[in-house]
């Protein structure tokens, strides 16, 4: 019993941590419509860079500051945030399918770095030894479980509270206002090229933190854990779970990593090793089948964008609640 | 910042814009005094949707030269107008559909903390604040524009005419001292057009200069003392309403259009 309790904690750490990347994404694509087809990319840089800081040192490559995992998760959401901000400084002002272009090249470009970078990176043996948090409670299985999935909880309630609040802001009613007219969010003095990069790296940030925290949780990283895949993952979850919806982002993190740990679970019992690699492509078939199917039965994913729609003129009435009684 | 006193609170000179090789607007040149409500009309294809997008900044002239506040803004895009205290409405009204009125009308208000997004983390009080304010100035310019009763409905389920007063809304929200009108009258019902012209004038007699494109001839010579023509892209003539719709040149330009 104890077992399924602690296997549910891992599985659910884990589930969370792409819910702290999906969010990042919710924020660039369902309320500002950022297409960003290189998540595993910036994924990437935010895993690799809290690694690097935080390992203890080792002959033979670069980094090893032995720093707190609180610094690597920081370092690693600004180095993701900041190449987000390049990116989208050389490709916002074009027409938006750049972007995509720009993004998807750049997670290729990360991804050969990563395995060519031998001295920094570790080449395609990666970086192992990251440290885990609460690593003295290592020995005492259950609630060394328990305890980074407290961790990830908090991560992901702090995310979610930290971006709904910007969805909420006045700064999010721009966006708002961008997304549904753009000229005339212009000729209201609003700048999209500048809104759409700060959303952009804001997001970007969010991802990168989403993959240090990742990269904590496994303890080791190499390139192959960030090939597109992870990209495909990601956009499953969200759509899945509702675009736009910062909920929905959560939702589907867990659903979509359900279905991938389930089947991988059945791929690996049901089919002999020799053939394993193979069937694992059946996981990716299994989740763009969910996709369909949510599509068909909930276009905009199962907590959808009417959700935060609703909630809207809400949070706007409070302050002028606040006004009537001064009247 | 002296300079511009006395002198027009919007400048046009020289101003000229092709599409696809065929000129819309031609070496174009208009000035707007301070506290003035000019017209400006012509025929269809006249040019002056064209000339507003220039003047507003959402459409580059070929050549040409544009001043707001004695101010050289001929480079700079429609998103720095309104801080220049240059606001303008659309000939096709463009509310953002599935925001509230009282929503939409926020979003003209300019320098909100909380529209920055370090202030919208670590400054919230300062944030709240300037939203309470703004709401407030929100909620009275709602009142005046007569749309106090759709005050937290969708912007989409607005008539045309109520599309028309929501953008007036919006732009006064960052008190602009100088506004472009484009066709406020134009499929508009009697009464509301009714209501549309008063606020004008009231807007004109707090001081906020207007420009004003119209075809309603009507509105036009009760509203201004000035109006310019525009024909084929150029100034045809210019003077007052009345002198100016007994111009030869003037009836000949309209009729063909109607020919
Ligand atoms: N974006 C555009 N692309 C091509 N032609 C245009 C465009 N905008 C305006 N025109 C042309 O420029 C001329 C002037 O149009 P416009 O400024 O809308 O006139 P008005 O507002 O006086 O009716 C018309 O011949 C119109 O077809
Ligand atoms: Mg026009």
């Amino acid at each position: 019993m104890i077992e399924i309790l602690s296997y549910g904690a891992f599985f659910l750490t884990m589930a969370l941590t792409y819910a702290v990347i999906a969010l990042g994404l919710n924020l660039q694509w369902g309320q500002t419509g950022l297409f960003n087809v290189g998540i595993a990319g910036f994924v990437a840089v935010g895993a690799y860079v809290s690694a690097i800081l935080t390992t203890p040192f080792s002959d033979g490559r670069l980094g090893g500051f032995d720093l707190p995992i609180v610094v690597g998760w920081i370092g690693g959401g600004l180095g993701a945030g900041f190449l987000c901000l390049l990116l989208g400084a050389l490709t916002l002002r074009l027409r938006s399918d750049y972007l995509a272009i720009a993004t998807f090249g750049a997670a290729v470009v990360i991804q050969l770095a990563l395995l060519n970078l031998e001295a920094l990176t570790g080449g395609p043996f990666g970086i192992s030894f990251i440290p885990r948090p609460f690593a003295d409670l290592s020995d005492r299985a259950n609630l060394f479980a328990f305890a980074n999935l407290a961790v990830m909880v908090v991560l992901v309630l702090a995310c979610y509270a930290a971006l709904q609040h910007l969805v909420r802001s006045p700064w999010g009613r721009v966006l708002r206002a961008l997304r549904e007219d753009e000229t005339a969010a212009r000729a209201l003095g609003k700048n999209p090229v500048s809104y759409r990069l700060q959303a952009f790296a804001i997001g970007g940030c969010v991802m990168g933190l989403g993959g240090a925290a990742q990269g904590h949780f496994i303890g080791f990283i190499a390139p192959e854990n960030y090939l597109p895949t992870l990209t495909f993952q990601v956009w499953a979850m969200l759509i899945i779970g509702g675009s736009g919806n910062m909920r929905g982002a959560v939702l589907g993190a867990v659903l979509v990593w359900a279905i991938w740990a389930l089947s991988g679970s059945v791929v690996s019992s049901v089919f002999p090793a020799d053939q394993q690699a193979r069937a694992a492509s059946l996981q990716i078939v299994l989740i763009g089948v969910s996709l369909c199917a949510v599509l068909l039965l909930r276009p905009r994913g199962i907590l959808g964008e009417a959700g935060t729609l609703r909630r809207q003129p809400k949070a706007t009435s409070t302050p002028s609640e606040g006004q009537n009684t001064h009247d | 910042m002296t300079a511009h006193r006395e002198g027009p609170v919007l400048a046009a000179r020289g101003l000229s814009r092709s599409f696809q090789g065929i000129q819309a607007v031609g070496d174009m040149s208009l000035s707007l005094g301070r506290g003035e409500l000019l017209g400006l009309i012509g025929p269809n294809g006249a040019g002056k949707t064209t000339m507003f997008n220039m003047l507003a900044g959402s459409l580059a002239p070929d050549s040409g030269r544009i001043e707001v506040m004695g101010q050289d803004v001929t480079g700079e895009g429609a998103e720095r107008r309104l801080s220049r205290g240059l606001g303008r409405t659309f000939q096709i009204p463009r509310p953002f559909p599935q925001m509230t009125v009282l929503e939409n009308v926020l979003c003209g208000a300019q320098d909100q903390s909380g529209e920055k997004v370090m202030s919208a983390f670590f400054r919230p009080a300062q944030s709240r604040k300037d939203e309470a304010r703004a709401t407030e100035k929100a909620r009275h310019l709602i009142d005046f524009l007569l749309l106090s009763h759709l005050i937290e409905q969708p912007a989409s389920v607005l008539s045309g005419g109520q599309r028309k007063l929501l953008e007036l809304a919006r732009i006064l929200m960052a008190d602009p001292k100088v506004v472009l009108l484009d066709e406020p009258a134009a499929g508009v019902n009697p009464t509301l057009l009714e209501q549309i012209m008063e606020r004008v004038v009231e807007l004109n007699a707090r001081g906020v200069s207007i420009l004003l494109i119209e075809h309603n001839m009507e509105m036009i010579t009760r509203l201004c003392s000035r109006v310019v023509v525009m024909a084929l892209g150029r100034e045809l003539a210019q003077g007052a309403p009345a002198d100016v719709i007994r111009d030869p040149a003037v009836v000949r330009a309209y009729l063909g259009d109607a020919a």
